[in-house]
Parts: C-alpha cells; structure tokens; sequence
C-alpha cells in the first residue's frame, strides 16, 4: 500500500509540471521518459515475470500506433477514443498469437523470441502493402488535439503521465497477486507450476494481452505525438531491443526495474544525441549496457533486492526458534486409520496404458488406492512408476483408460484442474523453483493447491510446514543453497501446503543416508497423520515395509502383483522380477 | 498478379538463389555459435559489415584485390572472436544475456563504423564487379557466383568437420551434455574458443561477399538481423548445412514472390514460413 501511496504522491508532483511554464522541450523529453517506462514496464509483465522473451513489443505497440493513425485521420474519431481501441487492437492481436502459440509445449525460451519477431516483420509488410499505409504513411498534424493543459507539449505529457503510471501500478499489483506468483513460477519451471496448480496456458495469455493492450495505447499516443507515421519507422527493431535493454538494465524481477532502465537509457541517448558527440555518446550506450551486463546480470534492481534479502534472513534465524515450538506444540497428531475395504477408493485407475514411441511404459494397469493408506508401489527400473504418476498428476496424458479420483474423471484433463481436485506429486530428482525463497515456493503451492489461500493465509500455511519439515531456518534462502536432503524436504513441504487428498511421492528417499532416511520416513508418517492418503514409490525396501498398508508391483508396464507387504514380497513373480527367475535344477 | 514469363521465373529463381547463398553465409557462424555455444550472437551482423568495410578499404585504399584481404581478415576476426569467447566465459554470461552483451558490442562496431567511413553509403567496384556470364537467356554476374561458391564450400567444410573429425564429434557432444563430454576427456573451454573463433572467421569471410555484390551503410547491420535469425532457425542451430538449406529456401521463395506479386510482399514470406514452421515442429528448431 505505501507504495502505491507514494507512486500516486509523484505522479500529482509530476502532473503539476506543465504549471511551471516551462520551455516545452522539457515536456517532450519528459514525455519521452514516460513512453518508454510504459513500453518496458508493460513488456517485463509478460518477458521478465514469465521469461516468455518477447522480441514482438514493435508489433503490439505498432498495431496501437495505426490503430489510432488510421481511426483519427481517416475516420476522423476523437484522439482520445481512439486510445482504448489502440489498446484493444494489440491485445487482440496478442490473443490470436497466444491462442496458438502457448498451446505448443515446445516454443519458449529463444524460440518464442524469434516467433513473436517473426510476427513484426509479417505484421509490418501487411500493413505497408494495404490501404492502412499503403506506403507513403499517414500524416496525422490535422487530427484535433484535446485541451488538456496550457499546451499541446503538455496534453501529451499529461497523457503519457497518466499511462506510465497506471502501467507501473498494473505492473507492481500484477507481481503480488496471483497472477504475478504465477508467472513467477512459469518462469523457473513451467511443468511444475501446472501440476501445482497454476493454470499456464490463462495466465500466459492474460499476461500476454495486458502486456499487449498497454503497449498498443502507448502507441495510439505516440502516432499523433510524432503527428507522422511510417511502417519501417514503427516496426522496426529499436522497440523491442530497447525495451528488453531497459528492462534488463533495470532488472526484471522487480516491478519497477523497467522504469528505472528506461530512465536511464532514455536520458543517456538524450544527453548524448543532443550533444556534439552523438557518435561517441552511441558507443558509450553500448559500453554502459555490456558492463551493467556483465557485472549485474540481474540489472540494477535485482542487486539491490539481493541485499535487502539476505537482511531479512537475518532476523529470521532469531525468530525461528519461538514460533517453532510453538507450531510444534499446535502439531495434533490424529492417526487416521485406513478406511474399511467396502469404502469407495479415493482413487480407481482402469486398464490405464501408455506408450513411447513404440515402449508400452503401462499397459493395462488397474488399481485403485483407499482414502487413508498407504499404497508403496515398487518395480524394478523401468516398470512404469514414474509414468504412472506422470499420467494420473496429468503430466503426460494416456492412451486409454480411465483414472477417477473421488468419483471424477480426470483421464486427461490439464494437470493444474487435476491439482485443484487435491493430487500434489513430488518430484525424484527436487525441482524446486529456483529464483523463488524456500518460503516463497512453499507459499506458492498454498496459493494454488487444493486449498487455494489469500497470500497472507498462505505465508501462515508455508510458515507452518516449513516448520513440520524442519526448514524453518532455511525459509528465506534460495532452493541452489539447499542440500539434498533438504531438496527433498522442501518437495515433501511444498506437497503438504497444498493440502492434498492423495500424496504422490516419488523415490523421496533415494540418495539419502540412513539417518536422513529414518527422519524421512518420520515426516511421511506424520503426512498421513494429517489426514492424507500417500502413493509411495520407491526402492529402500525397509522404509516401504514400514510404512506401506498395501504394495503393488509393477513390471515392464504390467501388475504383477498386489496385497500386503508380506504376501507381496514373497510372490514368485515379485522374486522372478527382481531377481530373475530361478535356474532349472 | 501476373505470371512472369519463363526467363523473368528463372532469373528470379536464380537470383533468389545468390541471395540465398549469401543468407546462409551470414547465418553459418551465427548458428554454430547458438548450437554449440548456446550464445545468441547479435554482433556477428555487425562483424561481417566491419568486414565488408574492411574488404573495401584495404581494396580501395591498399589496392589489394578483395579476396586476398581474406588472408589477412580471417585470421584478425579469429582472434576477436576468441577474446569475445574469453569475455563470456570469464563472465559466465547466460545465453538471453549474451543477446544484450553482443547488442552492446553491434553498437560500439557501428560507431566505429560511422566515425571511420561515415554513414554515406559506399560500393566496392573490384574487378569482379562488372563480370557476368550469360547461360542460355539468363544473366550469372560473377560477385554472386563467388558468393554461393564460398557459402557452399564454408558449408561442407563445417558440416564435414563437425561429422568426420574427433573435433567435431567433442564440440557435438560438448554441446549436448557438456558435463558428460568433459567427463570423456573433452576440454570443453578450448572448443568453445575454436567455435567462437571460426564463427568470427566466418563473419569475415560473409563480410567479403557483402563488400562484393551489396552496397554498404552503418544502419545496413540491422536489416539483416529478422531475415537471418529465420534462416538459422529454419536450418537448425548448430547444423552447418541448415543454414544454407534454409537460406536458399527463403531466398528463392522471396525472389519468386517479387517477381509473381510486388517487392515489398516478400518479407510475408520468409516470415510466414517460419512461423508455420517453428509451430507446426517446433522440436525441429
């Protein structure tokens, strides 16, 4: 809120400048400043939150640009209409790309890079070769201007005002709420965010469309600001590099960052190109951006608030020990006891298979798991486990089969609707997000999991399984300083704030020592003293014998055997598995 | 729309051919950097023109002919590409990082460029230049032709030295688990100077054919950026042959569709095929 109080603070400050009556060169610089924080803030709240790359900003804002040349001076509408149009334009544009784009797994990183440039250069020819340039471009000096303000140097600094800070205040609530989390999430690791619920493929294109539509009103503005618009002019390359230059140089984790990047820049390129070294002052750009590159890769902000962070575990560490035991004391351990067998089971799998490329990794499996147990499935390497938890977490869809979870079909639905119903999975190998605190990833899965919190619920909740999981001392250092054993811990946490029914924990106690071991399956056991229903998988036998109610085998993608631990392991086609079958006397 | 005649197709065809040729020069460097290296390398664009500048000033001013400068380009723009690859290695620079770093790098060659041959435009009128041969009804001016010959042997070359080698087996396998790689005895960090350097080297050898048959201005290193990016895609990072394959390609499509439509319809094409493309295979890229 304090932030949002003072951002209004300067923005009243700067909206009383053209009462000054100052030369109006001191306005366009201005407006110029507030241009380019609309442009880079709005490209970081899809590029830098989600780190989809966008090199496509020119098209968006170009669209906003003949959106408003083409209504204003062919249709003769009011220049101020015209703006919401420009921004609808470009975020309807940014839908159709999206629509396609973000349903194929595959195109992120450079590639969505290149596409959304691709886009430009279609986008540019399009317009160049039709009746809305046509070629020549589009004169806009006889578009009537409004009167805001004592001039028409003020009425666009008033306007280009009004929109960098309504930008900024979008950006800074988008990073704290949902939305912003979820990106946030996207960006470390898109596949995880979905099976923890964050639903991807809504949050990308909304992301998208808003980055899109403040881009396109920035560019309704600036056509009649130069009053003359061109195609090569307007799409060409200098929009989107110097907004992903701003925005790195600024630091794109950070609300503000774009805005402080495109200050500088934009008063380095002034300074210089305004003076009688513009060649040199050019060169001088490039040095600033290659040693602010190199020597703060995470730009101008992100130093900063790596400072600030490690002063908050600080005091952390302090406060630790007193909430601890409090939590500890509040910690009620009610045994849940596995449900009588004529129950229905939590969850039915049907005839569920699955194939590679020619390898069947399940065939046919049928199983089902009973509200409150613990079913332990084993299998050699290779026998489907972790396919089978690939496909009912949603991950991978089946070829055939049903999967019903507490009565609902959810054989091939996205894997963020089959989290919201209450399946959390961990991960083998811990794939936490990486640019997230250990706290923040565990306040993550509160936010999306079954129980879906508020952002202050959901610290409470991350506060107090961080504490179950004995990390509470970690809380606020990155998942890199993490060792494995405490990796694995934060998978087991993170599960836990979602609240799951069914647990799904994949080898959580591969490469631990046996102390680690036996303190892990301690922790497992007090998750289904909470009440959850776990699908145990894993190898270190003794740890399955001591907390399995239930085991199944799987073997090349079949079951080959199901019951209690003892019958289980001594089943011949258990033996035959693991061991080979016995040699002929 | 009409349909060109048969001699105006094939001249398009042809052209689109030469023009492809030199698409695949200018991106054969830039994709073995981004294959092999992981780095998105901006300042190749601005390389090949210092090149080209270079052609033309040690032509003009010198008097050499243009294609013995190579013997003194080659050699300078492996160096500067292995400085360029210490920088990054000393830095650890990410590969979206690496995009801003080299950007910086496009400046400061531009600049350099402004200051010592101004933004005026310059034509190197070598020997080459007035050249042509006629085959049947079609016009083959020699600067093109030396240019689809020097792009078609840098190609083969690259691609038989990254299949038939040791090298080049280590650079693949460097480029696909590096750890792994180094675990076999691979020196990563010498590859990747090697790497660095010959794409320098070859940003000098496309400068050559850009002095030979465009003519030059500063601003000319951003308009090949879109074009080039789409043909290195298209071809596959880290595959010599792709970005010839590709080149022509687009070279070909482009240079017909001017012929068939207007001249300034041809960039939908290029484009619009790379964008069918990355969504249609995106694990092609």
């Amino acid at each position: 809120m304090r932030v949002l109080v003072s951002l209004a603070a300067i923005a009243a400050a700067l909206a009383a400048v053209p009462l000054l009556g100052l030369p109006a060169f001191y306005e366009s610089f201005l407006y110029l400043v507030f241009h380019w924080i609309v442009l880079a803030t709005s490209w970081n709240i899809l590029s830098g939150y989600s780190g989809y790359i966008s090199f496509g900003h020119g098209a968006f804002f170009g669209a906003g640009v003949y959106t408003t040349a083409t209504l204003a001076a062919r249709y003769d509408m009011p220049f101020l209409w015209t703006l919401p149009l420009a921004g609808v334009i470009a975020a309807a544009l940014a839908l159709c790309i999206g629509l396609v784009v973000f349903r194929v797994r595959r195109v992120r990183g450079e590639l969505f890079a290149l596409l959304t440039l691709a886009v430009t250069f279609v986008l540019a020819t399009i317009i160049l070769n039709t009746s809305i340039d046509g070629g020549p471009g589009v004169y806009l000096s006889a578009v009537p201007l409004p009167k805001l303000g004592p001039s028409a140097s003020s009425m666009f600094y008033l306007l280009a005002l009004a929109l960098a800070v309504a930008t900024l205040v979008i950006a800074y609530i988008v990073r704290r709420a949902r939305l912003g989390r979820g990106l946030f999430a996207i960006h470390d690791d898109e596949d995880v965010a979905e099976v923890m619920g964050v639903p991807t493929y809504r949050f990308k294109l909304a992301a998208f469309a808003l980055s899109c539509a403040l881009a396109g009103i920035a560019g309704g503005i600036h056509a009649v600001f130069v009053s003359y618009v061109m195609v090569g002019e307007t799409f060409s390359i200098t929009v989107p590099l110097t907004v992903v230059l701003m925005s790195i140089l600024g630091g794109t984790r950070h609300w503000a960052g774009p805005a402080i990047g495109a200050t500088v820049i934009t008063a380095l390129m002034y300074a210089f190109t305004a003076s009688d070294y513009a060649i040199a002052g050019k060169a001088a750009v490039g040095v600033v951006l290659i040693l602010v590159i190199l020597f703060m890769p995470q730009g101008l902000l992100g130093r900063w608030r790596g400072r600030k962070k490690t002063m908050a575990a600080a005091v952390e560490v302090r406060g630790a020990g007193a909430v601890g035991s409090q939590l500890a004391a509040e910690r009620v351990p009610a045994v849940a006891t596995p449900e009588p067998a004529g129950a229905p089971p939590l969850l039915v799998i049907e005839r569920l298979s699955k194939a590679f490329e020619g390898v069947q990794a399940l065939r046919n499996v049928t199983l089902d798991v009973r509200a409150g147990e613990v079913l332990g499935l084993l299998g050699p390497n290779g026998s489907g486990k972790s396919t089978l938890i690939n496909v009912v977490s949603g991950h991978f869809k089946p070829d055939s089969g049903r999967i019903v979870f507490r009565g609902r079909e959810i054989a091939g639905i996205p894997a963020h609707r089959i989290a919201r119903a209450g399946i959390a999975r961990t991960y083998q190998i811990p794939r936490p997000f990486r640019e997230l605190t250990v706290r923040e990833n565990v306040t993550l899965a509160a936010m999306f999991g079954g129980a879906t919190l508020a952002r202050a619920a959901a610290e409470r909740e991350a506060t107090r399984w961080l504490e179950f999981a004995r990390l509470a001392r970690k809380a606020d250092a990155l998942p890199d300083e993490l060792n494995l054993h405490q990796r694995k811990f934060l998978e087991l946490a993170r599960a836990l704030a979602f609240r799951p029914q069914l647990v799904l924990l994949d080898e959580v106690l591969s490469g631990l020592n046996p102390a680690e071991i036996d303190s892990a399956v301690e922790l497992i056991r007090d998750i289904r003293a909470q009440g959850a229903t776990i699908v145990l998988v894993e190898h270190v036998m003794r740890a399955v014998i001591a907390l399995a109610d239930r085991i199944v085998v799987l073997n090349h993608g079949d079951v080959i055997a199901a019951g209690a631990p003892a019958a289980v392991m001594g089943d011949p086609a258990v033996v035959t598995a693991y061991l080979g079958a016995p040699a002929h006397a | 729309m009409n349909l060109p005649g048969g001699t105006l197709l094939g001249q398009a065809v042809l052209s689109g051919i030469f023009i492809g040729a030199l698409y695949g020069l200018l991106g054969l460097g830039l994709s073995l950097t981004w294959g092999l290296l992981g780095q998105i390398n901006l300042a190749h664009f601005a390389l090949a023109f210092l090149g080209a500048y270079l052609t033309y000033h040690l032509a003009t001013v010198g008097g050499l002919d243009p294609l013995v400068t190579l013997a003194l380009i080659v050699p300078g723009f492996f160096v500067l590409g292995v400085a360029m690859q210490w920088l990054f290695a000393r830095f650890r620079v990410s590969p979206l990082n690496s995009l801003l770093v080299t950007f910086g790098f496009t400046v400061i060659v531009e600049t350099v460029i402004q200051s010592v041959w101004t933004a005026d435009f310059r034509r190197l009128e070598s020997a080459y230049a007035s050249v042509n041969f006629r085959v049947g009804t079609l016009f083959v001016p020699l600067p093109e032709l030396l240019t689809l010959g020097i792009a078609i042997a840098l190609s083969l070359g690259a691609w038989a030295v990254l299949r038939y080698t040791d090298i080049g087996r280590a650079m693949r396998a460097a480029a696909e688990d590096a750890p792994i790689a180094a675990a076999f005895g691979v020196d990563e960090r010498r590859l990747a100077y090697l790497v660095s350097g010959a794409s320098a080297a070859l940003a000098g050898a496309a400068g050559l054919c850009l002095a030979l048959s465009q003519t030059l201005a500063p601003a000319q290193i951003y308009a090949w950026i879109g074009v080039i990016f789409a043909v290195v895609m298209m071809g596959g990072p880290g595959r010599a042959l792709g970005p010839l394959v590709a080149g022509i390609v687009i070279g070909v499509s482009e240079a017909v569709t001017m012929a068939v439509t207007a001249p300034s319809w041809a960039p939908v094409v290029s484009f619009s095929l790379l964008i069918l493309l990355l969504i249609a295979r995106p694990g092609r890229a």
